[in-house]
Parts: structure tokens; sequence; C-alpha cells
């Protein structure tokens, strides 16, 4: 019950944030969050890791001196007797214990990191939205049989709030096998319900402000007003929240992969199907695990400070 | 028949409770049985304290509520019980100016667009072109210019928002507009401009109007029958001019007293009656009159236990008092030891004088409220006929104590009079509890 009302809790706080649209105009709500953003620390390490990243997973590949999954040197390496191959000028992130080039596999891993990253948050971002549009949807111009269709799926997704999300990831990879597709999924479909019981609000704040009675009152049908006025107006947290959610996406996909219910290729690179295999040898080589862990690490980092830095930017009680 | 009749309204909102499914654990009784009928083209004026149920109530109107029980007519159909599609076409004819003129706008939507959508919606206008050209009519009508059109809501001046406000309402052609305290939310040089634009348009193209106000002296001006309301109801209904010469529910007495008047020699004997506590919850209210927890004249009798109902007591002058009679006769005195802690922490009447100019320029700046708190210090009853008074002290949380024994002579609780009055100068305007 307390992980049920604290993650709602931490939910709903950010929901709030769309009050402040009321006093500001949408534009310049983010141009102000923008300006304030600039002179943050957080903000502006946080861009710095987002932007190396998506650089490196975009052209590194491209860039990588070697083959990926190409046993180049596979006799140099004994893992069975512990033998390895460190950091040299051929091989800047020495070699993995099939002796491949750990510096290619990790410039490729990252794409593969972030597609899954990015995959797994669009999934829940897209379905949780479609469901939280349609819970403060109901709730806010509903009437009574919208409210019951409201408390029942926000019931639904306090449940799925409630339990562990590494757990519920793990079981949903269970039930659907071993592949990528099912690490995105899984990760996606943990995060439906914190999108979801976002959106909704936010909805359900912008649902009752003024300018909703006021079209209303001029006779603008439900649907039209959901869609073009509360709705525009909910997005600021959900945005927040995206950002947020590309953290503990590649976290939680990084997991799974560890936990082998990834991708079933081991040849592909992918930083956390390269920790698990890493694990093995970690006596002998523990910097097979470092290069990958700490990629996860600081790309996690970055999402999660851009996050937070736009969270207190758009923040109206810490605005100045 | 009167355009608009709202018979025995009611509005209750359910307090909700329940880890799982929420059940209903009481209501608030916002508005609890509230008849008026409104004249084509006149001006009703409905004043009352903060969380009276007043916004509820003309809300309740336009169905932005759900009515609980009761009737709304307007123009021979009972609006109450219309299915959605078809009051959505009535909204066309009655129409709201919200209390908040930025809030009431989409701050991403620009001014043609907030304009058009609602005549789009009723399909008034064959296309854009059209509705543009009758929107640049509109705007002119309300004084505002033509480049307003692609600009956003937070590019205009308080006053000018306003004025968009009213002229979304004005371009449906509506026969009824419903303001909600118009101008309280805009600075007291621009009130006067506002309120009379709506009497130039009131004029020009014959609206009816329902207009909520917690100033009396908003109301007084453009109002031809004034409503008092206290807790969800109606406690007295006049036209204008006698409700102010004379003001016949104890409450009413009470919202007037504080008005001061302009003259000092009348001011000095101006005759103030001061509320007990605090406004009751709407979530439980009083039983009988709903008054009686405050009422300076409550009785032992039925004043407890019967709920008094609105009645005339001739001319059109109707009052929701067991004692009417009796207090005007003198027969009743006022029996709860006159009051120390005048309204505290609610939002009074505020008695501003807002003078009304056609000048837009010469507004009375100088008059703009400071914000003070709400609670008025502590001052003697000046009424010394009650001998057995006894003046409590009186605190003021921010400002100084101050003690005043009643029993002390007649010229000190004439100083603590004057002083009371200035307080109460400064509480006008007092920002909401
Ligand atoms: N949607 C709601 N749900 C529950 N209670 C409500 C709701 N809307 C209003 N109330 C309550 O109903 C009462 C009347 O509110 P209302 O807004 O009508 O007062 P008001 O007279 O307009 O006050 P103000 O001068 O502050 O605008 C208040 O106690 C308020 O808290
Ligand atoms: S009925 Fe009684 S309590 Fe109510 S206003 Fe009259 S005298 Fe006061
Ligand atoms: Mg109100």
């Amino acid at each position: 019950m307390t992980i049920l009302t604290n993650k709602a809790d931490k939910i709903d706080r950010l929901a709030e944030l769309t009050q402040s649209t009321e006093s500001v105009s949408g534009s310049s709500l983010w141009r102000e969050a923008f300006r304030r953003m600039r002179s943050s620390k957080m903000a502006i390490i946080g861009a710095a890791i987002i932007a190396a990243f998506i650089l490196v997973a975009i052209v590194g590949p491209m860039l990588a001196p070697h083959g990926a999954t190409a046993q180049n040197w596979r006799s140099e390496v004994f893992p069975n007797q512990g033998k390895f191959v460190g950091m040299r000028g051929e091989n800047w992130f020495g070699l993995d214990h099939l002796g491949r080039d750990m510096f290619s596999r990790w410039l490729v891993g990252a794409r593969q990191t972030l597609l899954v990253g990015v995959v797994s948050m669009l999934i829940g971002l897209i379905v949780g939205a479609l469901v939280g549009v349609l819970s403060g949807a109901a709730a806010t111009l509903g009437g009574k049989a919208g409210q019951r269709v409201d408390t029942v799926i926000m019931r639904f997704t306090d449940i799925m709030l409630s339990l562990p999300s590494l757990l519920l990831a793990v079981s949903i990879a269970a039930v659907l096998g071993q592949s990528l597709t099912t690490v995105m999924i899984a990760v996606g479909v943990v995060q439906i319900p914190i999108f979801a019981r976002l959106l909704r609000g936010s909805m359900l704040v912008q649902g009752g402000a003024d300018y909703v009675l006021a079209a209303k009152a001029v006779g603008i049908r439900r649907k039209r007003i959901v869609l073009t006025q509360i709705l525009p107006n909910s997005l600021s947290p959900v945005i927040v929240q995206a950002t947020l959610s590309l953290a503990t996406a590649i976290i939680e996909a990084a997991a799974l992969s560890y936990l082998g219910l990834g991708n079933p290729d081991p040849a592909v690179p992918e930083w956390g199907v390269m920790l698990s295999q890493a694990q093995r040898f970690f006596d002998n080589e523990p910097m097979m695990a470092a290069y990958p862990a700490v990629g996860i690490i600081i790309t996690a980092l970055g999402f999660t400070l851009l996050g937070e830095a736009m969270r207190e930017a758009l923040d109206p009680k810490l605005r100045g | 028949m009167s355009l608009l009749e709202l018979d025995d309204v009611k509005v209750h909102f359910p307090v909700k409770k329940g880890l799982f499914f929420d059940r209903t654990v009481g209501h608030v009784y916002a508005v609890d049985g509230v008849s008026l009928s409104i004249e084509a083209g006149q001006t009703y004026g409905l004043v009352g304290e903060s969380g009276c149920g007043k916004t509820t109530l003309g809300r309740a109107v336009l169905r932005l509520n759900d009515i609980t029980d009761g009737g709304v007519v307007f123009d021979g159909t009972d609006l109450a019980k219309l299915p959605g599609e078809e009051m959505r076409a009535f909204r066309r004819r009655l129409q709201m100016v919200f209390q908040d003129p930025l809030g009431s706008l989409n701050p991403r939507q620009n001014i043609e667009s907030i304009l058009s959508e609602g005549m789009a919606a009723h399909g008034i206008g064959k296309d854009q072109t059209e509705r543009r050209e009758k929107i640049k009519d509109i705007l002119a009508k309300v004084g505002l210019p033509s480049n307003a059109l692609s600009r956003y809501p937070h590019e205009f001046s308080g006053g000018q928002r306003q004025r968009i406000g009213i002229a979304r309402a004005l371009v449906l052609e509506p026969d009824v507009i419903i303001c909600d305290e118009p101008v309280s939310a805009l600075d007291v040089s621009v009130q006067a401009q506002v309120i009379n634009l709506l009497e130039e348009l009131q004029e020009s193209l014959g609206l009816t109007y329902l207009v909520i106000a917690h100033d009396l002296a908003v109301v007084r001006h453009i109002s031809d029958v004034i409503g008092v309301m206290y807790l969800g109801g109606l406690v007295e209904e006049a036209p204008s001019d006698a409700l102010y010469a004379g003001p016949r529910h104890p409450y009413t007495k009470a919202l007037m007293s504080a008005v001061p008047v302009p003259d000092p020699e009348v001011e000095d004997r101006r005759e103030r009656i001061l509320l007990h506590g605090d406004l009751p919850s709407p979530a439980n209210p009083p039983a009988g009159c709903r008054f009686h927890t405050r009422c300076p004249w409550v009785q032992e009798t039925k004043c407890a236990t019967e709920r008094p109902p609105l009645l005339d007591t001739g001319d059109g002058h109707k009052v929701a008092c067991h004692f009417t009679a009796e207090i005007e006769a003198g027969t009743v005195k006022q029996t709860l030891a006159t009051g120390i802690e005048a309204v505290t922490g609610t939002e009074t009447v505020a008695a501003e004088a807002v003078e009304v100019s056609e000048g837009e320029t010469e507004a009375p700046a100088a008059d703009a409220p400071k914000k003070e708190p709400a609670t008025v210090p502590a001052q003697a009853d000046a009424n010394a006929k009650e001998k057995e008074t006894e003046a409590k002290a009186a605190e003021a949380e921010d400002t100084k104590k101050e003690t005043a024994d009643a029993t002390e002579t007649e010229a000190k609780a004439a100083d603590a009079a004057e002083e009371a009055s200035d307080a109460t100068k400064k509480a006008e305007g007092s920002p909401k509890a």
C-alpha cells in the first residue's frame, strides 16, 4: 500500500504542474521553462549527456573500427584459463571472451540500447496516453457513468503501479518468450499506468479550468473540448515523464537482458546483453562489465537530470 | 411570464470518500432552494459573501453544474430536464461572462479561434470569412481593435481580456448573459469601464443580465432587482432602490451597515451591525434559519427550527425571516451581544464605492483597495442603548490587540467605533479567505 501511494502521489504531483498553464500562455510557458533551464547546471549536463549518447548511437556504429560480431582475435583469449586482452592500441576497450572488439560492440550496443529505450518508452507513452485520455475525458465530461469508467480504469492502474515494476516486466517477458520485442513490450507495459495516471491527472486539473467551462458554455461539443482544449494543455507533465521514463526504460531493458530475457542472439550487442555476458568473467576481467555498465548509468543519469530540470523549470512554485 | 425563472433550484455536491470505490459520505449544499425570476431586458443583481453559492447558481442555470432538483425555465422551456444535445443548442441563447478573465480564455488559442469556435458550434456564419466579419463587428462594439484577432490572451490587459470574454458571449447573439463577478478580478480603475460597457450593450442589444457580485456597489448601479444570498438561499429580494433605502433582513442590514457613507456626519451616526463568527460550512448548514447562528436578532422560538420562506412583505420586497415585521416595528430587540468579531476570515461584501463614470480615464484609481488581513480589529459597540452589552476583546491576528470595554462611557465607545470604521475601510477588498 505504501508503494502504491508513493508512486501514485508522485505522479499526481507531476500532473499538477499543468495548473501553471492557467496563468501563462502555452508557448511562453515552455519558453520561460527553457530560459530557466539554460541557467541550470542539471539541465545542461543532462542535455550534453543525452546529445553525446544519441550521437554515439547514430554515427557510432558507422565509425566502429571492427565488426561487432566478428571473432577476429578468438585465438588470443582463453576465458577458461582467465586469460583476457585488455585495452590496447588496436582494441581500445580490449577484447571480450570470444575475441571480439569491445569498443565496436559498445558503439553498436549504444544504438540497440537507445532503440530499446525509445521504443519501450513510446509503447508506454502511446498506450498510457490513450488510457489516460479515455479516463480523463470520462472523468471530466462523461457525467456519472464516465466517472465510474474512470474509477475502474484508475483502480486498475493503481494495482499495476503497486507491483514492483521489474517483477511485472519479468512476468510479462516470461509469458511472451525471449526476444528483443519482448523486452520492449515488457518495459513499455510497466510504463503504461504511469503515463495513464499522469495524463488523466493533468486532464482533470485542466478539465476544471474556467476556459473549459467557458468552452462548454458557448456550446462546443465534448469531444472537441477534450481534443482541442483539455488535451493540448495537459501535455507538459507527459513530456517531462517521457524524458524520465527513458532512463528507467534503459535500466529495465538492460535488467531484462541481463536476466536473459532479451535478444536470444547473443552475437547482437546490446549493453544489457553485454553486461550479462561479462558477469561470468567478472573476477578475471571486471572491465568487460564496466563499459556497458557505465554506458547505462551515464545515459540514465542524463535523462534523469534533464527530466528533473524540466520539471523544476515548469513548476510554478519554483518559478521566479 | 418572465424570461428566466428559477424554481426551487438545488445544487448539492456529493462529498466522496473511499479506498477503492467512492462512497458518498455527505453533501455540500451549495445552492439549496433558490427561486427567482428575471424579466426580459432587466438586470438581476445577486450578492452575497464568498462561498454562499452565487457561482454555483449561475452555472446551474447554464447546466455547467448538475442541478440536483428544481427547475430552470427559460423562455418556456425547463432547461433542468433537457437532454444534453438540446441543452447545448440552448446555450447559444444563454451566455456567461466569467470571474477570472484570463483563466476563462484558453492560453493556446488566439482571439479569432476563441470567438469563432462557439459560432461554428452553433452554425452561425457560412464560413470563417463571414464569421471573421461578424467578430470584427463585435470587437468594435466591446472596444477592442480588430488586430486583436490574431493575438493571444496573455498579450492583453485585464480589462481587455474581460472584453474578450464579453465578446465571446455576444457573438452568439444571446438573450441572457450571466456575469459572474465580471469586474472583481479587475483594477478598480477598469471596473467602471467594464460595467459601463455592459450597460451600453444592454441598451443597444436588449440583453437580460444576471449579475453576480460580492460588491453591493457594483450591482446597485446596474441592477433593477437585487437578491441577497446567504449560505445557498436567498434571504432578501427587492427592487434595487427599495433594498438600499430599507434593507429588511438582518443579514442585509448587516451588509449595508458595513458600507461607509461618503457623508462624514451621516457616517458618524451610522449604526453598525457586526456579525459574529464565520460563515457556517455549506456541507453542514444550520437547521432552521440558516442565519440564526450569526443573526443579531435571533429569537428563541422558530429561528433554530423552522426555515423561513422568502415572502413578499409588500411592493415586491421579499424577505426570508420569521420576524421581519417585529424587527421593523422594533418590538424585538437585538439579542446577541453585539458584534465584536466583525466578519472574520470571510470576504465581506466589500464596500468600495465604485464610481461608474462615463469618462474612461477618470476612474478613481485612488480608491484602489489596500490588501489587508480580512480580520477587522475589535471595537466596542457604539449602540449604547444596550446596557448589558458586554464587549469582548477582539484580536486581529496580524494587527495589534485591542481590548475595549463596552460598559465604559459612551464617548469611549464612539472613539472605538471610529477606529473600527477605519478598519472597515482598510478591510475593503480584502483577499478571499
Ligand atoms: N464542484 C464542487 N464540488 C464540491 N463543492 C463545491 C464545488 N463547487 C463549489 N463547491 C462549494 O460550494 C460552495 C459555494 O461555492 P460557490 O463557488 O458557488 O460560491 P460563491 O458564492 O461563488 O463564492 P465566491 O464569491 O468565492 O466566488 C462553496 O462552499 C464551495 O466550496
Ligand atoms: S429568522 Fe430569526 S435568525 Fe433568521 S434572520 Fe430572522 S430573526 Fe434572524
Ligand atoms: Mg463565485
